[in-house]
């Protein structure tokens, strides 16, 4: 028997396991001279991708040391939290301002004061609420990319069809809901054809109710204040719709409505009058429904709290340096480019948002195609802006705040029971996090 | 050769292999049993806490909520899925002209992707515009908001999972096609009816597939993912649609509590080991293997 013939397959498949392992190595290999490539992974797609590629170009003309490579990336925080414990993180990432907490718990990210320090960008640079959302225990972990703040839509063709003034918006809840009842329409079979306001349209702040009636989700130390007073009124009136409306029909009704990025968006197709949306919501209309008669203004507040006039939510897109990437000087070159006002507005400018910087040019708010813009960028200095609690456990709170949503929107609880279990239930959650997390300091400590 | 050459090739033959195993599988299941002792965030370092993460899970109403959704779902889709494929099977083997173009009709949507799966039926069964609602209304009954309704939420997944038999379908016609026919025709001697045929000759030979096709659907269902987690974001509605593997995988990976997710998988193991061993013995006396003698 041929003695090679025998070793023909065992070694066919060692040759493999070595190609596999030697192409590894020429791939990791260091880079050769040129200019340094950082990667980039970021969320957007579209036109909104199109626009941080301009950056992007524009950064990578403006010097030969550097070369940026911008790669679209969807669920780009998971991707890159799984990217950065494999070792293996891009050196840029835009995540969300929601998830810097949870990142930085987790220790995923790169601290940027001394960067900061060094580039002299501070606190007085931005809009204090955006500074705020990407500063956690006393650090600055992210820098801003986009930020965004959010007001009522309305459509003001369907105001004047029921006889209220389009240049008259709603200024109190109380009024807001006194308005969707007139705007409601119901077909032969009772069934909801249009509607004037639904809480559950988008969906996306399902949490942050409380907060319009000057409630909070924690109180910022140690304690869950999910069932305080002010938050079981918001859900009290979240819950007065599927009341009035009923919840099967509204359920229905909203099981009609097409995807947020489409023509038959509930607000974009008229089938609902007045929604809570972000500045972003402008670029949408004029792509699906530019024949829309829309305006904007602050979100209302309780008629008994003038003091919550001009709440909004108020997130940021934020550019990271997840702990682990091969070139963090480099990476930070880039994100203070972006955040430099040339780069800052030209980046807005395309996406059509406000920016986060104090310093804004004439030109940006001439050029500026949203009629609104001056509105969104005046909410983002409300001292009503509120932006995401900055809790590691953020994203299980909000599921559990989501689901006490939905429990009260099919009337299977009252607001109160609602709340009461969400902060029974995430009270010892936050207890044991904040436990562990001081046990892991102590343990990790330098003695 | 000399034995002891014969032997080192064949262990070469079998080193990929064992790479692959040690690597991909025995390494991570063991690191699992570990971690499910630790509070374990992939990025920091493991901390063992000892049995915290199953205190706290058999104290979670969460979990509970997912197990029992699990458990209904499996219950009521188990039986279903498997008398409706082993139904569609003996039409299929019946002797009619055209049966390989039926077979491969009602083995197609099989093929189908989940995802894109997913994706149609939440069309089909839209409450508003959907077309399950749309003929239902035809014959005069206004169908409910399939999605949107906790109560219908469940039953919506359980017409959608028959939608796949055309696997286990094709398990049972290759068991039925190993009927011995003598056996048939002398039940048809001594005056056997068709039911009788079934009952006393049919399902006993093919009880080996349909024990096999049992043991996968306790599998399949337990774990039931992909479709609810497409469909069901977050389990709505009220969380009448969140499953065990999908409140495992949001703990895994969007809480990032690795340990408290490996204590999951490890306790999901459990129950579908005790469940297949059951099933195993129940089923002992019944089954009956080709070859002389039960197993």
């Amino acid at each position: 028997m041929n003695r090679l013939a025998d070793f023909a397959l065992p070694g066919f498949f060692l040759a493999v396991l070595a190609t596999v392992w030697a192409s590894e190595r020429v791939v990791r290999e260091d880079q050769p001279p040129g200019p340094v490539r950082i990667t980039y992974w970021e969320k957007w797609t579209g036109f909104e991708g199109d626009a941080m590629r301009k950056v992007v170009d524009d950064f990578n003309k403006s010097q030969d040391r550097i070369f940026v490579q911008l790669l679209t990336v969807s669920n780009v925080q998971n991707k890159t939290m799984l990217a950065t414990s494999a070792g293996i993180p891009p050196d840029v990432a835009g995540i969300f301002s929601a998830n810097v907490a949870q990142f930085v718990d987790d220790r995923a990210v790169t601290p940027l004061d001394d960067f900061c320090r060094e580039a002299g960008i501070g606190p007085e640079d931005y809009k204090p609420v955006y500074w705020n959302a990407v500063t956690y225990r006393g650090h600055v972990w992210a820098l801003p990319s986009t930020p965004a703040t959010t007001a009522l839509h309305y459509n003001t063709a369907m105001m004047r069809r029921v006889g209220l003034d389009p240049g008259r918006p709603p200024r109190t809840i109380e009024e807001l809901s006194e308005m969707a009842d007139r705007m409601v329409q119901k077909g032969p079979d009772g069934r909801i054809r249009v509607a004037g306001f639904l809480p559950a349209e988008p969906g996306w702040w399902n949490w942050a109710w409380g907060y319009f009636f000057g409630g909070k989700l924690w109180d910022g130390n140690d304690r869950i204040t999910a069932n305080s007073p002010e938050n079981v009124r918001a859900f009290e009136w979240v819950q007065s719709f599927p009341k009035k409306y009923g919840p099967n029909e509204v359920q229905t009704f909203r099981s009609g409505f097409g995807n947020f990025s489409s023509p038959q968006n509930a607000f974009m197709s008229e089938k609902v009058a007045m929604v809570l949306q972000g500045v972003w919501m402008y670029n949408f209309i004029s792509m699906y429904n530019p024949k829309l008669e829309w305006a904007a203004a602050p979100f209302p507040h309780p008629a008994d709290r003038p003091d919550l006039a001009r709440t909004t939510i108020a997130e940021a897109d934020v550019l990271i340096i997840p702990r682990g990437a091969k070139h963090p000087r480099e990476a930070f070159e880039f994100i203070r480019y972006v955040n430099s006002r040339k780069g800052m507005e030209t980046l807005c400018l395309l996406q059509r948002k406000n920016s986060p910087l104090t310093d804004v040019s004439e030109e940006f708010w001439r050029r500026h195609p949203n009629p609104h813009i001056r509105l969104f960028d005046s909410l983002a200095a409300s001292p009503n802006a509120v932006g995401v609690p900055k809790l590691g456990i953020w994203a299980e709170y909000s599921a559990e705040l989501n689901n006490a949503f939905e429990e009260i929107g099919l009337l299977r609880k009252t607001p109160k029971e609602a709340l009461d279990a969400v902060t029974e239930r995430m009270q010892p959650k936050l207890d044991q996090y904040l436990k562990r997390l001081r046990l892991r300091e102590q343990a990790e400590a330098p003695r | 050769m000399s034995k002891r050459k014969h032997n080192l090739v064949g262990y070469l033959f079998a080193l990929p292999w064992f790479i692959g195993f040690s690597v991909f599988l025995a390494y991570p299941l063991a690191a699992s049993i570990y971690f499910s002792f630790c509070d374990y965030s992939v990025l920091k370092k493991p901390v063992f806490i000892g049995l915290d993460n199953y205190r706290e899970l058999f104290a979670d109403e969460v979990f509970w909520i997912t197990v029992k959704n699990t458990a209904i779902y499996a219950a009521i889709s188990l039986p279903a899925g498997m008398v409706m494929a082993l139904g569609l099977a003996m039409l299929l083997n019946a002797k009619v002209p055209g049966t390989t173009f039926f077979r491969t009709v009602f083995f197609l949507p099989s093929l189908v992707p989940m995802v894109s799966l997913a994706v149609l039926w939440l069309w089909i069964l839209n409450g508003e515009h959907g077309i399950l609602n749309e003929v239902l209304r035809m014959v005069g009954i206004q169908g409910p908001n399939w999605l949107g309704d906790p109560a219908w939420s469940k039953p919506a997944l359980v017409v959608l999972g028959v939608w796949g038999v055309g696997n286990a379908v094709l398990i049972y016609l290759a068991g039925l096609q190993d009927v011995p026919t003598s056996l048939v025709e002398a039940a048809e001697l001594d005056g056997a009816s068709p039911w009788q045929k079934t009952r006393h000759v049919t399902i006993p030979m093919i009880s080996p597939v349909i024990l096999f096709n049992l043991i996968m659907g306790i599998i399949g269902t337990l774990q039931v993912f992909t479709v609810p987690y497409v469909m069901f974001p977050g389990g709505s509605p009220a969380r009448s649609t969140y499953f065990y593997a999908m409140y495992l995988f949001d703990n895994a990976f969007l809480y990032n509590k690795m340990g408290y997710a490996s204590a999951m998988g490890w306790i999901m193991f459990l129950a579908i080991f005790a469940l297949t061993m059951l099933s195993l013995k129940l089923t002992e006396k019944h089954v009956h293997y080709g070859g002389g003698g039960t197993a």
